[in-house]
């Protein structure tokens, strides 16, 4: 089971039946499962805050209730989140933050163990999918005891690493959801919240003395020269390479476990530290005057594996480097039929400023359609194009576009598409539709029309709401066709006031709406100028050959005629959208016919 | 001695590896060994780099190996090989599929196809396989069985029953999908020399 699956699993066997979440990788996965056990509620919120604030309407009702986002998700429901640090829970809260060392699918690298301290709230941290299943029954019942949020931290390893797991019976707990009435505890003015963030400060007290006798915080004594204090996967990467070393693994990241720290450190000579990313756990020892190596030997960036740890410990053994032969990289690409592709290789043509967003479409920043230029957050595309807008006033015009996937601009593009039209922008926003979650697998959104439980609902109509909002410009485009699609971006640059353009066409793997299979594409080598046109649109099936770099490395006439090589499409790969036709000039690339 | 062995799967998105790695886990298990695996999910779905760390022994502990701590890497693109070649230990074994699935530099003709892999790999993997899984998986009968081919020829590196294996396949298809995969495994075995 993964990690995910073991969260699930952990939540539903306590009694879990409400969760809420918002997909990102490596988080998704929690929810798609907790979604398929039977009598539970789970939904995909549309951006995290969201989530967040439905946790916590359910838990004030009573429920035990699971919020799931990965880690730059908290940071969008930090508002909520801050502020229930002080109401309590009434039933249960359990946030899970999945974290991402190594940005595998990131754009960065928080350390969300800071928001634990931050916020005032306890957080629990799994090395494995048993600890995962176990601490997140653990999670449930300190928020219960203790009136509080409580973190559940994983990361990506976590989350994705498979490992055996012993299934338990589900409880069912008793329905305590109820209307209860409790404005001094619930309304947070400032004469309520004064009283409330007392009550914090007392059950973070509680709670440091707890976490001395909390079970999962546990010493293994062995050798007694080196120490080593952990937590999360690391303890295994660490027990891997030095099992005979002693060892305090923190299941509860925060708050420490002072004594029991104090009591460890008797025990053994030399200390290290060892945690990904940032010296969390080490500046807490150290401020209780406890000397620890950390950070001076291990990395602050980028995740660890055993033989990052051997290295700090042991220095770099001298491996036997093997012969070396340069290698071309192999980065994520668009699809084969992807409908990002015509879309950016027209922007990318444009010579205007394209303001990027987050979404698989991200990807198009690279070579060859360098169709995107900036990318910072969700939903940012469009608040940064105005902004960029409104700073080159006459010089920007016709030259700032934003561009946001349809799951984005329903995550947090609403917002600032309201501000475009209010301030009277003059940026050009285009929404690229592809009809679903596409990057992290397909989830379900506002604008699908079914949820995550898969139940039909309204679906938002995209072009409406952009019009509701005050934008008049309102155009619709299929970025298969790349002559409407460059007209239409034409026009609307050059037109002043706000517009938005949808870009709408399903993802090319998005299976409920798959279109019948279009036949493959083929290039005539006699009819293939060389000039690489093609190519510029960056599909994976289209290759350029030279004599020495074929399948067959068979001549054609056309390389005989002094060409330096000519372009060919790999057949199976190919799904047929007809970009490259479009854009060769001399007519070799055709339908493949029967 | 060493209580903890590894393979490695490595390749590109969409060549069925997470599958792959999901199937020899289930024989581990079977085996009743303890095991651990670990992959990255997300962009890498995209036509890149696609890895899985498979990790069974008596008590695992890091789902991830060390550089020269992997037992067996099994290549599923050519050129992948050498991507992680310097993960396998002295004296490991090395299969590789000779699929070659072009990245987006050789596609535009900006880097060549490297065209020495097989000699490099030579020099320290003498006994390395070469296998032409995409050949076998349409004389299985199916094109996308070239996972449950790659899975046949690393049987003949593990000691371990091929009723664990079989039970394994069983479990991982839907029924009108287990005959082409056996056959797929058969052949895999077959077109390893040892």
């Amino acid at each position: 089971m993964s990690g995910n699956e073991a969260i699930a699993r952990g939540a539903y066997e306590c009694g879990v039946r409400f969760a809420v979440g918002y997909p990102g990788t490596p988080s998704t996965e929690i929810m798609e499962a907790f979604a398929r056990y039977p009598g539970v509620y789970a939904e995909w919120s549309p951006n995290e805050k969201v989530a967040m604030e439905v946790g916590i309407g359910a838990a004030l009702a009573g429920a035990k209730a699971m919020v799931v986002m990965k880690h730059v998700g908290v940071n969008v429901a930090a508002d909520p989140l801050f502020t229930v640090s002080y109401t309590g829970t009434n039933g249960a809260l359990v946030v899970i933050t999945a974290d991402d060392p190594s940005m595998h699918s990131s754009q960065n690298e928080q350390d969300n163990r800071n928001y634990a301290r931050f916020a005032k709230i306890p957080m629990l941290e799994p090395a494995d999918s048993e600890e995962a299943k176990r601490f997140i029954k653990l999670a449930f019942e300190q928020s219960e005891k203790f009136d509080t949020p409580v973190f559940l931290r994983s990361t990506t390893r976590v989350s994705h690493s498979k490992s055996l797991v012993t299934l338990e019976k589900p409880s069912v707990s008793d329905d305590r959801t109820a209307v209860r009435f409790d404005t001094e505890k619930f309304v947070m003015v400032p004469m309520n919240a004064r009283k409330r963030r007392l009550v914090v400060e007392k059950r973070l007290q509680d709670l440091k003395f707890f976490a001395e006798s909390f079970p999962d915080n546990r010493m293994e004594i062995n050798r007694s020269d080196v120490g080593i204090i952990t937590a999360g996967l690391s303890y295994h990467y660490a027990k891997e390479v030095f099992p005979d070393y002693s060892y305090l693994k923190l299941g509860m990241v925060y708050p420490l476990p002072v004594k029991l720290i104090r009591k460890f450190a008797r025990q053994v000579r030399k200390i290290y530290v060892i945690e990904e990313l940032d010296p969390f756990l080490e500046e807490q020892i150290r401020a209780m005057g406890i000397k620890v190596t950390g950070k001076e030997i291990f990395p602050y960036t980028g995740e660890f594996d055993p033989g990052v740890i051997e290295e700090a410990i042991s220095g770099g053994k001298s491996l036997k480097t093997l012969p070396d032969i340069p290698i071309p990289p192999r980065p994520p690409n668009l699809c084969p039929g992807c409908p990002h592709r015509g879309l950016f290789y027209v922007l990318g043509k444009l010579k205007i400023f394209v303001n990027g967003d987050i979404g698989c479409y991200t990807l198009s920043f690279m070579k060859p359609l360098e169709g995107l230029h900036s990318c910072i957050c969700m939903g940012a595309s469009i608040g940064m194009a105005h902004g960029m807008s409104k700073a080159l006033g006459e010089r920007g015009k016709g030259k700032v576009v934003g561009v946001i996937g349809d799951s984005t601009f329903l995550h947090s593009g609403i917002t600032p598409m309201l501000n475009m039209a209010y301030n009277r922008s003059d940026a050009v926003i285009v929404i690229c539709d592809n009809r679903t979650t596409a990057m992290t697998g397909m989830q379900e959104h506002p604008a699908t029309g079914f949820t995550l439980q898969g139940e039909k609902t309204v679906e938002v109509d995209i072009a409406a709401l952009v019009k509701s909002l005050g934008i008049q410009s309102v155009r619709v485009i299929d970025p298969y066709d790349l002559k409407s699609v460059r007209a239409v971006l034409k026009e609307e640059l050059a037109r002043s006031g706000p517009s938005v353009v949808i870009s709408r066409r399903a993802c090319i793997l998005f299976k409920r709406e798959k279109l019948p299979r279009r036949k493959p594409f083929t290039i005539d080598p006699e009819k293939c100028i060389g000039c690489r046109l093609c190519l510029g649109i960056g599909c994976p099936p289209i290759a350029w050959r030279t004599a020495s770099n074929g399948p067959d490395g068979r001549v054609t006439r056309s390389e005989k005629k002094n060409r330096k090589g000519v372009a060919f499409i790999h057949r199976d790969l190919c799904a047929g959208c007809g970009l490259c036709a479009q854009l060769c000039k001399s007519g070799a690339i055709t339908e493949e016919r029967e | 001695m060493r209580h903890v062995k590894g393979i490695l799967l490595a390749g590109v998105g969409g060549q069925g590896i997470i599958l792959a790695s999901d199937i020899l886990c289930r024989v581990f298990i079977s085996a009743g060994l303890d095991v651990k695996k670990s992959e990255v999910h997300g962009m890498a779905q995209r036509g890149g780099c696609v890895t899985s760390h498979v990790r069974f022994g008596k008590t695992v502990h890091s789902p991830l190996a060390k550089k020269k701590d992997v037992d067996i890497l099994v290549a599923f693109e050519k050129m992948e090989t050498i991507r992680y070649l310097d993960y396998v230990m002295d004296g490991g074994a090395v299969i590789i599929n000779m699929e070659e699935i072009y990245p987006p530099a050789v596609n535009l003709g900006e880097f060549p196809y490297p065209d020495d892999i097989t000699e490099t790999v030579r020099r320290s993997f003498p006994d390395f396989q070469l296998v032409d899984a995409a050949k076998q998986a349409i004389r299985a009968g199916n094109i996308r069985t070239v996972n449950t081919v790659l899975l046949g020829a690393l049987s003949c590196f593990l000691n371990l029953s091929l009723k664990l294996w079989d039970k394994a396949l069983a479990d991982s298809f839907p029924a009108k999908l287990i005959g082409v995969n056996r056959e797929a495994f058969r052949l895999g075995r077959g077109a390893v020399q040892l």
